[in-house]
């Protein structure tokens, strides 16, 4: 018998299901999929939080802004494939402190890092201080492990089972 | 918590007519026979499966305890203080707790450690390795015959930054004698293309996360893969049941990868059943710290757990200070 293993993807995911004697706010469940696919192109949803970290789901469609944060984050693609783009700030332009991911105004002035091309399963660093960007010729997925910030957008009503 | 804990060693009795020792810890004895292991304290007895003991017995050590609560079923298990550890029989049961035989008792973790190491040495065969997948390994049934030489806890690998960075836990490859998982063959192997630009050698990073976890031979095991700040994610491949039952002392997150588990929910404190998560692939959805969880994993499957590791957080939900669930809306 061939084995098959079952991912998502925009175009084909089965949301499980929840049924507890319980409050069901308390477990906030979602699906990643169905969340980017009610999406505008690069919002940040949050899908998880602990207290100050976030996981949060991003539908990359085309090239979206530039971002930083003053810490490591770490995006798994889960459907598609993106390009990641680093350009080294100058530690001028780069945050000091503060949390989470903030948008740039535009291109960032820099040394290009170079890029990273990822695919459904990969996992790429987002190291602290560059600042990167998001490409992909077509709708793609990804799940991005950060910190609560100016770009993560809640709206937890509107994405979980309840 | 209050009381002192007992830094004591484990007191190890003859061997039985099986060839296995029989074990003092504590207020505590334990011994076995061919099927089950036999658990007795002040005021009262409990048995079990020997596979379900030394599945939930290994993992409980290798993760030194993990966050808050690990049943090994309904009755036994041990709850973690971070320096100390209960181990208790009923106290968390309320058939137990009416029939006042509930028992809980504090020891050091280095105790409770090198008691737990003793005991798994001293009653796992060769042949049975009780991190595999049931279909995976031998039988930890019938009589002693020779101990395993296998490390018990190589498979608790903590990445301080991420995966396969320079200095940092490596990748599972075929070189690092981990070929893929029978029940991932069909996932694919390709990784992500990096071009960096001179000077920048070394600062970009990218893995194929999902192949690394198709290449685990054990289950039930998160290992961090990726940590910014005090937020782990950790992945692990699960198949058959968990052979624990996780009360934990803060919110967990759970992300299925791949396939899906069915979750069973207990209160945490009676172990009145609440009910049942099905996740599927692609979906989150947090286990509260006021519940038990048990997953049950019909084909292997990939799953991410995120953990809060900051130190304080037990005593802010012990004391009220935080809401036992994680998001307010
Ligand atoms: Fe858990």
């Amino acid at each position: 018998m061939a084995v098959q293993t079952r991912f998502g993807s925009l175009g084909s995911y089965e949301k499980g299901s929840i049924e507890l004697n319980d409050d069901l706010k308390h477990y906030a469940f979602s699906n990643m999929f169905e969340v980017a696919s009610k999406s505008k192109p690069f919002e940040r949803v949050a899908v998880a939080k602990n207290i100050e970290y976030v996981a949060e789901v991003t539908k990359v469609d085309g090239a979206s802004p530039w971002y930083v944060a003053p810490h490591d984050e770490f995006a798994i693609v889960m459907d598609g494939e993106i390009e990641f783009n680093f350009v080294k700030l100058d530690p001028s332009a780069a945050p000091a402190g503060g949390q989470g991911a903030k948008q740039l105004a535009g291109a960032p002035n820099g040394q290009k890092m170079g890029k990273v091309r990822g695919r459904r399963g990969h996992q790429v660093l987002l190291p602290a201080g560059a600042a990167y960007q998001f490409v992909s010729k077509s709708p793609s997925v990804a799940v991005i492990q950060t910190l609560l910030g100016p770009v993560t957008v809640e709206r937890w009503s509107d994405i979980c089972t309840l | 918590m209050t009381e002192e804990a007992k830094n004591v060693d484990i007191v190890v009795g003859p061997a039985n007519h099986l060839g296995y020792s029989s074990f003092q810890l504590g207020g505590f004895e334990f011994s076995r026979d061919e099927y089950f292991v036999h658990i007795k304290w002040p005021k009262g007895k409990h048995v079990m499966e020997i596979d379900r003991f030394l599945r939930a017995m290994v993992r409980d050590i290798g993760w030194g305890f993990f966050y808050g609560w690990i049943f090994f079923d309904d009755v036994f298990g041990t709850h973690n203080h971070y320096g100390t550890v209960d181990i208790f029989a009923g106290a968390y049961d309320e058939g137990c707790k009416a029939a006042g035989i509930d028992y809980l008792e504090t020891f050091t973790s280095d105790s409770v450690s090198k008691g737990f190491e003793t005991i798994s040495k001293n009653w796992i065969n060769e042949g049975y390795d009780p991190l595999n997948a049931p279909m995976e390994t031998g039988s930890p049934m019938g009589e002693k015959t020779r101990e395993s030489d296998k490390p018990l806890l190589r498979n608790f690998i903590a990445a301080k930054r991420m995966l396969g960075l320079k200095g940092d836990v490596a990748v599972r490859s075929d070189e690092t004698g981990h070929p893929i998982n029978r029940a991932f063959a069909d996932v694919p192997v390709d990784n992500p293309d990096i071009e960096v630009e001179p000077g920048f050698e070394g600062q970009l990073h990218a893995i194929n996360l999902f192949d690394h976890i198709a290449r685990s031979d054990v289950t039930w095991n998160p290992s961090i893969s990726s940590a910014t700040r005090n937020s782990l994610c950790c992945v692990t491949s699960e198949e058959h049941m968990l052979p624990v039952i996780h009360g934990n002392d803060r919110n967990e997150w759970f992300f299925q990868l791949s396939d899906e588990i069915h979750w069973k929910v207990q209160d945490k404190n009676t172990g009145r059943p609440r009910g049942i998560i099905v996740m599927k692939a692609g979906d989150v959805c947090a286990m509260p710290a006021d519940i038990r969880h048990q997953g049950f994993s019909p084909k292997r499957s990939m799953l991410m757990v995120m953990e809060n590791a900051s130190p304080d957080l037990p005593e802010l939900y012990a004391s009220g200070k935080l809401a036992p669930y994680p998001i307010e809306f």
